[in-house]
């Protein structure tokens, strides 16, 4: 008999194969393509049926955009490299497409002045913006709701806020988050360093709150109904309705663990908000930085935030003060 | 370990795993580390030092031992050698101590020949003899001008050249990547890996030109809460980032040895290191410029970079790793003359070789390049407010 004690999937059922309800367009249905297939290495990590297809024109029309900003990243990676493989492969995590230098403001720079950033930028925007409307679309015609395509936009809202209103908002490209493994990684120490430290920023504090949060809940709840799956716990739906024995343990569980719980149907709603809310204030703190605020620690001091320390090495004074022809 | 992976293939995955993480931390130092505290508790400021690199850094950064003092009296060593420009109010046995002394510093292998023409020692003849006073005439000046860096300890020839002709660690200005021609693949003067000057990141790869040779802005930080009109950009911050990580490596300190990281810029929370930082990246410009540079016409070709430059100090040249260089060994007290009571006007009254002023394409790069696109912002839209 199956069990489900396990952090691995033991059971991997395989009924018929499933070809999806019929939709509202004949013309919808019909373009859906192949014919499904099972994998079961798939059915390891989730169901193993593949297909059938259905990409549509927006699903085309963004996994072209996508490709075309994809490769215009590749093709300037491998030229940095001179086109070596082999050190496209040693430096790939260093490689970057860079944006334009601070210099052009908002005007279009040379392709090879951080025009190719904007180049690439352009279309993978395009991808990802036509690919949200296509979950939108998919979900609607699968007479689903639109919960997936909300929190994709509070992502695309920080990617936006990242690479477009910001740096509109300080009229400069340069502001904006390059397209590579580690310059946007050093872009970030270096965005916190410039902005007197993104710790001190509120709603940074929010999002972190809400992206640990999101990480506990999540792991709350996987190992909750992976626990009483025994008892068909991961019929998690059903038990909204028709709570059960296995609802009813794991709710008695965190009663006696926490002194509260939430039940079948709301965890997915803290859940839901807990990772949106991630985007959304992340988004905002970012959003505020350099336009409103201009030295996070500072702010803070201001507003009582932070706090002061005593003295440990007595007064240490800027040398340029004391220096003035050696200040720079 | 048997229920918990059943079949072959999920012993399999774990054996896959177990090399993925070996792999992982291949790249990880081996703990565990010693952590010192340094600041008011709860403020993270603290120095992280890895005992067996420190006891490896300890041998490679000794001191060699003295030579015994000599005789004050006497004849100077101008009365009695030719050509004697810097150090002529020594006596002769002094004089030659310091000789000896220098030649175990910087030629231990070559010998007097290094420099002079041993058929007649006071002929400037070699291009190196004519390094090796204006490098004295640097030595005294960093000893005598330069206290607020390198304190009562000093620095000798040592310092640097650790018995080898050239001190190990140099710099040359990277060039820049050619993009005439070329329609895509511009690096932006970073994103290279394996820079050892940036810590092997991502950031600008000659971190040394914009700041050590020129004088590039290296503050980024506003002073005001609210926008007041600071317009340095993330991109100038990746420069000042990119020449810290250079002093943090060249020195073998983390970021809190200068800085209260909470708040970089605050100097009332720095630790007083900071200050000395702050006229260690003075002295370095100023050796640059007024000692080095002007040698570059009587380098032979092999000793320039790639742009013609010849090889410059920054902050590692002494440092070598270690935050006090030779971890303060006290060599300048057995040599006072390159401390020179005369030092300063030595290096003011320009004793400097006969050599006309660099070509342009080794000091004329323009004087802040890089940086000063990366600087520039048009104005921003939103209203500056003021705090």
């Amino acid at each position: 008999m199956a069990e489900y004690q396990n952090l691995f999937t033991q059971v991997q059922v395989v009924g018929p194969l499933e070809q999806g309800i019929p939709l509202d367009r004949p013309r919808d249905t019909a373009e859906r393509i192949g014919k499904p297939i099972h994998l079961h290495i798939l059915g390891r990590l989730g169901n193993a049926q593949i297909g059938p297809i259905y990409l549509g024109f927006l699903g085309v029309a963004s996994a072209l955009a996508f490709i075309i900003g994809f490769t215009a990243i590749g093709w300037n990676y491998l030229v940095q490299v001179n086109y070596s493989p082999i050190e496209f492969i040693r430096q790939l995590f260093w490689l970057s497409v860079d944006p334009p230098p601070p210099a052009y403001g908002l005007r279009i720079p040379p392709l090879n002045e951080g025009g190719w950033w904007l180049f690439s930028g352009f279309f993978i925007t395009l991808s990802i913006l036509l690919w949200w409307v296509r979950m939108y679309r998919r979900a609607v015609q699968l007479k689903m709701g639109t919960h997936v395509a909300w929190a994709f936009a509070a992502a695309i809202w920080l990617y936006l806020v990242l690479g477009f209103f910001r740096p509109v908002l300080m009229g400069s490209w340069g502001e904006a988050v390059p397209f590579g493994i580690f310059s946007h990684l050093d872009w970030t120490s270096a965005f916190s360093l410039r902005y007197g430290n993104l710790f001190y920023n509120p709603f940074h504090m929010l999002s972190i709150a809400f992206l640990y949060g999101s990480v506990l809940l999540f792991a709350m709840h996987g190992a909750t109904i992976l626990a009483v799956s025994r008892f068909g716990g991961e019929r998690e739906i059903e038990q909204i309705v028709d709570r059960g024995t296995a609802s009813e343990r794991a709710a008695l569980f965190w009663r006696w663990t926490m002194g509260f719980n939430a039940t079948m149907e709301s965890i997915h709603r803290w859940a839901w908000w807990f990772a949106v809310l991630t985007c959304v204030t992340g988004g905002i703190g970012i959003l505020l930085t350099g336009t409103v605020v201009d030295n996070w620690y500072l702010w803070a001091v201001k507003h009582g935030v932070a706090p002061a320390y005593p003295a440990i090495w007595g007064p240490v004074v800027d040398p340029a003060t004391l220096n003035p022809q050696m200040a720079q | 370990m048997t229920t918990f992976l059943k079949s072959r293939s999920q012993r399999w995955l774990g054996l896959a795993a177990g090399i993925g993480a070996s792999l992982v931390l291949m790249g990880c130092e081996r703990l565990p580390v010693d952590v010192t505290q340094g600041g008011y508790r709860g403020t993270g400021m603290e120095q992280v030092v890895n005992p067996r690199t420190e006891a490896m850094k300890v041998a490679a950064n000794q001191a060699p031992a003295a030579l015994d003092p000599a005789d004050e009296g006497g004849p100077k060593a101008s009365q009695v050698y030719q050509n004697v420009q810097v150090l002529g109010d020594l006596s002769v046995a002094q004089f030659n101590r310091l000789m000896v002394a220098m030649t175990a510093w910087v030629a231990p292998e070559q010998g007097c020949a290094y420099c002079h023409n041993v058929q007649n020692f006071a002929e400037d003849s070699l291009y190196t003899k004519v390094v090796a006073r204006r490098m004295t005439q640097m030595t005294q000046t960093v000893n005598d001008r330069w206290q607020a860096h390198v304190g009562q300890t000093g620095v000798t020839c040592y310092t640097c050249h650790r018995g080898k002709n050239l001190p190990e660690k140099r710099w040359f200005t990277e060039p820049e990547m050619q993009l005439a021609g070329r329609l895509l693949g511009n690096d932006a003067s970073q994103n290279r890996a394996g820079v050892e000057a940036v810590a092997n990141s991502s950031l600008p790869y000659d971190p040394y030109t914009p700041f050590l040779l020129d004088k590039s802005p290296i503050r980024v930080n506003g002073t005001t809460a609210l926008p007041t009109g600071n317009r340095m950009s993330i991109k100038q911050t990746e420069w000042t980032y990119a020449l810290m990580l250079h002093m943090s490596e060249g020195l073998g300190v983390n970021c809190t040895h200068c800085h209260n990281t909470r708040a970089f810029s605050s100097w009332e929370q720095s630790p007083p290191a900071r200050v000395t930082a702050w006229y260690g990246i003075r002295m370095v410009r100023e050796l640059n410029n007024e000692f080095i540079v002007g040698l570059t016409s009587i380098q032979p070709p092999n000793r320039l970079g790639v742009m013609g430059d010849i090889s410059k100090v920054n902050c590692a040249t002494c440092h070598q790793g270690v935050n006090k260089p030779l971890y303060g060994a006290q060599m300048l007290k057995a040599h006072p003359e390159l401390s020179g009571p005369n030092a300063l006007k030595d290096a003011m009254e320009i004793k400097a070789p006969p050599v006309p002023a660099a070509p342009s394409k080794t000091t004329g790069l323009e004087p802040s390049r890089v940086p000063a696109a990366d600087m520039k912002q048009s104005a921003v839209i939103l209203p500056t407010r003021v705090n």
